[in-house]
């Protein structure tokens, strides 16, 4: 309760919360209001928006429902953008664990793969494994949690290192605990405040990320993601701009409501920042 | 750093098609036979760990292969897009620095007054504003609407300028994809920077400077400043990889011929030895950022030095 009442003194942690229950609640009701295939033809191509009742965003150079695209572009969005940080998280704590526990050569190789994974652009990565693997939703999806661990692991490892030679820690040893049980048992729990108020940061990375992909025409074209959808109306943006501009702002929104959320996150459970 | 490249060469070649592939498709296709003289010819039919090998070697000798597509050495190729890709990347650098610096300023000095949460505001909605987004918006009211800037491309073909003209061509041309990439960095400058010029000003030294009798303005330039950059030059170095991540989405909205658009054409056209060279340049220009970053915290802090 305590907790609730630290985050709800922010008031743009507050807005942060609104709008990304808008966000959700549009993922949600997707197939309520817009049922069927979103990629479906459903009018003239470009309508402008606010001209047709029936089609309240206008449709884009196919003749599909914009609104349509919005709301089941939001599910796509939020999706990946979910996935790819629970992959980065798994993948960055499992590692960041095993270093900051173990120490020494574990740790230096540990710390070497990840540094060769950081001093690549990740986005370069990115491009790389979308060659190999192709460009599905789940090769998206785990390709860009792939690249977003090494900060994750960091962290953890950072965490770790402070941790690891406590008292509580020493008497699990002596009590004769498995290293797994005292990895993810005890300390793990300890260690994960910061990496939560992190994973706010990841998310909103991998939403940007997954959108530059669908723009460039490298995601999976038979979902309806925002990316895919300016990608589109990047072909009719003199005369149309609204095709790109309707999708930017869902994204801007989100990923806004999303950094929002993780600053509140990381104000109420910072002791340091309290009573400021 | 050879991890790195082994790791991607292995990886690639799980790659489904490759630049024969590509180029045939190019042609209009072409029968079976001369398709594998093509493969013969580039060397593409040995095994996986013959042509890893010959990789590397050439590699030590700075020589990245031939790209198939563009029919020429791959390092050519890549030195012909690099300006391009450094200069936009030094402007966006340069802009996102200054004015979030300057804007940290600002904030700082009137911490939670209207100055401060509008630029902090401001900041959010940057920082969660996708770039291409914000490029495309800006082509639209710029280029189209008010018909100020050129909507995409390096320099005006056909024009030849030459000498002051051709810089002011250029110039224009780059400005909205420097504003455009620099966006999202600009909005992580300035917070790192507010928050550091809160954390600094609040130290004793500051305390001292003022009792000295000095005005805010030499305060905060000569003593804050100075201290507060710090974790500013840190960023750089973190952001380098991340700019030129950037880079490929920013050069593909305008048009740029530069080392991120090289890149987008690799994936699609199957290059994998450009695709190869591309990152290899860039984890290279990756590290090199980082040393000057090295050498600048020294410049800064002399502390640091000394003690190693």
């Amino acid at each position: 309760m305590t907790f609730l009442r630290l985050y709800i003194r922010s008031p743009s942690a507050v807005f942060g919360i609104i709008l990304l229950v808008l966000v959700l609640t549009a993922a949600l009701t997707a197939d309520y209001f817009f049922p069927g295939d979103p990629l479906a033809l459903a009018g003239r191509p470009l309508v402008w928006p606010f001209e047709s009742l029936t089609l309240p965003l206008g449709t884009d150079n196919l003749g599909r429902d914009i609104a349509a695209q919005i709301f089941h572009g939001a599910r796509i969005s939020l999706l990946i953008g979910f996935a790819a940080t629970s992959v980065a998280i798994a993948i960055g704590i499992v590692i960041g664990a095993i270093a900051g526990y173990y120490g020494g050569w574990t740790d230096d190789v540990l710390m070497r793969v990840t540094e060769a994974f950081q001093i690549l652009p990740n986005f370069l990565l990115l491009l790389i494994i979308i060659t190999v693997f192709g460009s599905t939703l789940p090769c998206v999806t785990a390709a860009i949690g792939a690249v977003s661990w090494p900060a994750v692991a960091r962290l953890t490892r950072a965490e770790f290192l402070t941790f690891r030679t406590r008292d509580f820690v020493q008497s699990c040893r002596t009590i004769g605990l498995g290293d797994i049980k005292i990895i993810f048992g005890e300390i793990l729990p300890n260690a994960l405040p910061p990496v939560i108020v992190y994973a706010s940061v990841i998310m909103a990375v991998a939403i940007l990320l997954e959108s530059a992909l669908a723009f460039l025409n490298l995601s999976d074209p038979n979902v309806s993601s925002w990316g895919n959808l300016i990608g589109q109306g990047r072909a009719v943006l003199r005369v149309r701009w609204y095709v790109s501009a309707i999708p930017g702002f869902a994204i801007l929104l989100t990923v806004l409501a999303v950094s929002l959320v993780g600053q509140g996150l990381n104000d109420a459970l910072n002791p340091r920042l309290r009573g400021r | 750093m050879l991890i790195v490249l082994v790791g991607l060469f292995v990886l690639l070649q799980f790659a489904p098609g490759d630049a024969v592939d590509a180029l045939v498709a190019q042609m209009g296709g072409g029968d079976a036979t001369m398709i594998d003289d093509l493969r013969r010819h580039y060397g593409l039919d040995l095994p996986i760990a013959v042509r890893l090998a010959s990789y590397v070697w050439h590699l030590v000798r700075l020589d990245l292969g031939f790209s198939v597509i563009y029919g020429k050495p791959v390092a050519e190729v890549i030195l012909e897009r690099l300006p391009v890709t450094l200069l936009l990347m030094t402007s966006a650098l340069s802009l996102a620095f200054g004015a979030g610096m300057v804007l940290g300023i600002l904030a700082a000095r009137w911490v939670n007054r209207w100055p401060d949460t509008l630029i902090s505001t401001l900041g959010l909605v940057f920082y969660a504003t996708p770039s291409f987004w914000f490029g495309l918006m800006g082509i639209v009211v710029f280029a189209v609407k008010l018909a100020w800037l050129p909507p995409g491309g390096y320099e005006e073909i056909g024009a030849e300028y030459t000498g002051i003209w051709r810089v002011l061509d250029i110039t224009r041309h780059l400005m909205l994809p420097t504003a455009t990439l620099s966006l999202i960095f600009l909005a992580i400058y300035f917070r790192i920077m507010r928050a550091s010029m809160l954390e600094v000003l609040t130290l004793d030294f500051v305390r001292s400077a003022r009792a000295k009798g000095l005005n805010q303005f030499a305060v905060v330039t000569r003593h804050v400043l100075r201290n507060a950059l710090l974790p500013m030059v840190t960023l750089i170095g973190l952001q380098a990889g991340t700019m030129l991540g950037g880079s490929v989405v920013v050069e593909s909205v305008f048009a740029l011929p530069g080392l991120g658009r090289l890149a987008y054409e690799a994936v699609v056209q199957r290059d994998l030895n450009t695709l190869l060279g591309i990152t290899f340049v860039s984890a290279l220009l990756v590290i090199t950022v980082n040393l000057v970053v090295d050498l600048l915290y020294v410049q800064l802090d002399p502390r640091i030095g000394s003690s190693s």
